[in-house]
C-alpha cells in the first residue's frame, strides 16, 4: 500500500496544494504509484482515489489521457524516440526504424527479456539535437540527444545490465 | 547581440549556481520591488517596457496582469514550462542553464500580482530538469529569498514545481490550469479568463518561462532600456529556436525585428549540402508556412511584420525546409501530431484532425487523388474558427497554407497533370 510505505512523501506532496484542493495532488501520486509498481494498476487507482476522496474514474481517466502514465507494465525501460517533424528532418524516422530492426521488435513492442520497449513519441523539445530519445523508467525520465545507432545500442546495453524491474 | 540578456549562461557558464548568480546582480531586482515598490508600480513598469508574452500569443504581459480581479485573494502565479510545440526548445535552455533568473522572474511576477503561491508547471518529460529546479528552489528558501518575511518585509512567497504527464494541450493556459487541478488537460470555455477565475477558481496569472525571465533585467535596467531593444511594438530580446534543415540548429537570442535572412544564413549557417531554402515555419508545427523567397527572408521577425506576410511569429520556433521536402508529407507529419494531441473535448478539432490525418496518410503515400486534396481543404475550412481553443486552428494552418502556397507538391503526390 502506497499510504503506508510512502506516508511522509505523500504528506509532502499534499502540502504543495491548498487542503481543500487536494485533487491537484493526483498526478504526483500517480507518478508515485508508477515508481512503486512500474505501471498504474487498478488497485493503485482505487487507493489514490481513496486518499484524495475522488471517484476512481476521475483518477483512472487521467491514465488514458496522459502519455507518460501506463496502464500496463510494458518493458522496464521505455525508449521513446521523437519522430515529429523537426526530428524527422534530421533523420529520426530512419534512426527509429533501424533501432527497432536491431532489437527485432516493432514500435510498441517489448524485447523478449522484458527490459526494452521502443515507442515513437511526439515532440520532446530536443529538436536541435535529433535524433534523440528519452528513456522512461519507473524512477524517472532521462534524455539522450545527438544519437546514432551505435550510441543508442550502447545506452540499451547499459540498461539491460541493470535488468528487468517490477 | 553584444551581451546575452536571457541566455546569460552563454556569457557566464556557472550562472546556474546561486552564488554566481548573486555575484552577477541576481535577486537585486526582486529585492528592489519588494522593498521599494508597490505591486501596481511593477505592473506599470512592465506595461511601459512593452514586454509581450513569449509563449506564442504575444499578448502584453503587464496588460494581462492588470486584468486580475481587484480585491479577490488568494491569487496565483503559474509559470508555463510545458514547452511542447514541435520546434521549440528555448525554455528548456533557460530552465537548465539560467534557472535563477527565471525563478527571480516568477518571484517578481508574484509580487506584482500579490500572489503568495506560484507553481511552475513543467511538462512531465522535463523530469530531470524539475528535480534540479526543486533543489534550486530549496536553496532560495535557505537564503531567505522565498518563504516568510522576504527581505524583512511582510511579503511571503512559496514556489512549487508541478509535473505534467505528457500532453501538448497543457501548454494552453486553461488546459494547464485544469491539469494542475488534477483533471484532464482540456481547455476551458472563456470568459472567465484566468485573471478572473484561474487556478482553483482564483485570479491567476499564467506566463511563459521566457516571458518571466525577462522581468529581472526590466526591473534593474528600466522599461525604457528594454523598449529600446527590438521594434516599436515588439520590444526586447527574443530566443529564436532554429531546427530542421539548417547547418547550425539551436537557440539564438536576438532582438525582435531581426530578419529571417540574418538568423538563417548568418547565425544558422544556411542550408546544409548546398541545397536551397524552400520554406520556413516560423512558429513551429503551428505555422502558416512561408515560402523561402527574398521578400520573406528580408522580413523582420517581429509580431507585426510576420503577420503582414501571412504567418505568425508565435513562439519564434523556426523549422527550416529545404528544396527536397514535399509539403504534402510535411502536412501529414504536423497533422499526425495534432491528431495525437487533440484533447477530444470539441468536435471540430477531434474529428477534423482525425479525417485530415486519414486523407493525408493516403496522399503522402501517393495513393490520393486531386479530389482528396479538395476534401482535405474542405475539412480544414470546416474547422476554421469553430474550435474551442487554438490547437484546432494551429492544426489547419500548415494544411491550408501547404495547399495554397505549395500546390505543385500535392500535384506531384496525386499525379495531377500527369506527373
Amino acid at each position: 500500500m502506497l499510504a503506508e510505505k510512502y506516508n511522509q512523501e505523500i504528506d509532502q506532496i499534499l502540502a504543495k496544494y491548498p487542503p481543500e484542493e487536494k485533487r491537484a495532488a493526483v498526478l504526483p501520486l500517480l507518478y508515485l504509484a508508477q515508481r512503486e509498481y512500474g505501471f498504474v494498476s487498478i488497485e493503485a487507482i482505487d487507493e489514490i482515489a481513496k486518499l484524495l476522496e475522488l471517484d476512481p474514474t476521475q483518477v483512472g481517466g487521467l491514465v488514458g489521457f496522459y502519455t507518460l502514465l501506463h496502464e500496463h507494465p510494458g518493458g522496464t525501460y521505455k525508449i521513446q524516440i521523437c519522430t515529429d517533424l523537426p526530428c524527422a528532418l534530421r533523420g529520426a524516422e530512419e534512426f527509429a526504424g533501424q533501432l527497432c530492426e536491431n532489437l527485432g521488435i516493432q514500435f510498441g513492442e517489448t524485447t523478449e527479456d522484458g527490459t526494452i520497449m521502443v515507442e515513437e513519441v511526439k515532440c520532446l523539445a530536443g529538436c536541435d539535437r535529433a535524433p534523440m530519445f528519452q528513456v522512461q523508467e519507473p524512477d524517472g525520465i532521462h534524455y539522450y540527444e545527438d544519437q546514432n545507432i551505435e550510441s543508442a545500442m550502447g545506452v540499451i546495453q547499459e540498461l539491460r545490465k541493470r535488468g528487468k524491474r517490477g | 547581440m553584444a551581451e546575452y540578456i536571457l541566455l546569460r549562461n552563454r556569457d557566464i557558464p556557472a550562472i546556474d549556481k546561486l552564488d554566481v548568480y548573486l555575484e552577477h546582480g541576481g535577486f537585486a531586482a526582486f529585492k528592489q520591488v519588494v522593498t521599494e515598490k508597490q505591486p501596481q508600480e511593477v505592473i506599470e513598469i512592465v506595461k511601459v517596457s512593452g514586454l509581450r508574452g513569449r509563449g506564442g500569443a504575444g499578448f502584453p504581459a503587464g496588460v494581462k496582469w492588470s486584468f486580475l480581479t481587484p480585491n479577490v485573494f488568494p491569487r496565483y502565479v503559474v509559470a508555463n514550462a510545458d514547452e511542447s510545440e514541435p520546434g521549440t526548445f528555448k525554455d528548456r535552455e533557460i530552465l537548465e542553464r539560467n534557472p535563477f533568473q527565471f525563478l527571480e522572474g516568477v518571484a517578481i511576477c508574484s509580487f506584482a500580482a500579490q500572489a503568495n503561491t506560484a507553481y511552475v508547471y513543467c511538462r512531465g518529460e522535463f523530469w530531470d530538469l524539475a528535480q534540479t529546479l526543486e533543489q534550486k528552489i530549496a536553496e532560495l528558501y535557505e537564503r531567505g529569498f522565498l518563504g516568510e518575511n522576504i527581505f524583512g518585509s511582510n511579503y511571503k512567497l512559496d514556489i512549487f514545481v508541478h509535473l505534467g504527464a505528457g500532453a501538448y494541450i497543457c501548454g494552453e493556459e486553461t488546459a494547464l490550469l485544469e491539469s494542475l487541478e488534477g483533471k484532464l488537460g482540456q481547455p476551458r470555455l472563456r470568459p472567465p479568463f484566468p485573471a478572473a477565475e484561474g487556478l482553483f477558481a482564483k485570479p491567476t496569472v499564467v506566463n511563459n518561462v521566457e516571458t518571466l525571465t525577462n522581468l529581472p533585467p526590466i526591473i534593474t535596467r528600466g522599461a525604457d532600456w528594454f523598449a529600446s531593444i527590438g521594434t516599436e511594438r515588439s520590444t526586447g530580446p527574443k530566443i529564436f529556436c532554429l531546427s530542421g534543415r539548417i547547418v547550425r540548429p539551436g537557440n539564438y537570442e536576438l532582438p525582435l525585428g531581426t530578419t529571417f535572412r540574418e538568423l538563417i544564413f548568418e547565425h544558422g549557417g544556411g542550408i546544409p549540402d548546398g541545397k536551397s531554402i524552400k520554406g520556413i515555419m516560423p512558429a513551429g508545427a503551428s505555422s502558416a508556412i512561408l515560402p523561402g523567397t527574398d521578400e520573406v527572408l528580408d522580413t523582420p521577425m517581429d509580431y507585426e511584420s510576420v503577420a503582414k506576410i501571412g504567418s505568425q511569429l508565435g513562439s519564434a520556433s523556426l523549422i527550416i525546409l529545404d528544396e527536397t521536402i514535399n509539403l504534402g508529407w510535411l502536412a501529414y507529419k504536423t497533422t499526425s501530431f495534432f491528431k495525437h494531441e487533440s484533447c477530444g473535448k470539441c468536435t471540430p478539432c477531434r474529428e477534423g484532425t482525425y479525417w485530415m490525418y486519414h486523407i493525408l496518410s493516403r496522399v503522402k503515400e501517393g495513393q490520393g487523388s486531386p479530389e482528396d486534396v479538395e476534401l482535405l481543404r474542405e475539412v480544414a475550412q470546416g474547422m476554421e474558427g469553430k474550435c474551442l481553443c487554438a490547437l484546432g486552428e494551429f492544426a489547419i494552418m500548415p494544411v491550408l497554407t501547404s495547399i495554397e502556397r505549395f500546390q505543385l507538391d500535392y500535384e506531384a503526390l496525386t499525379g495531377k497533370n500527369g506527373s
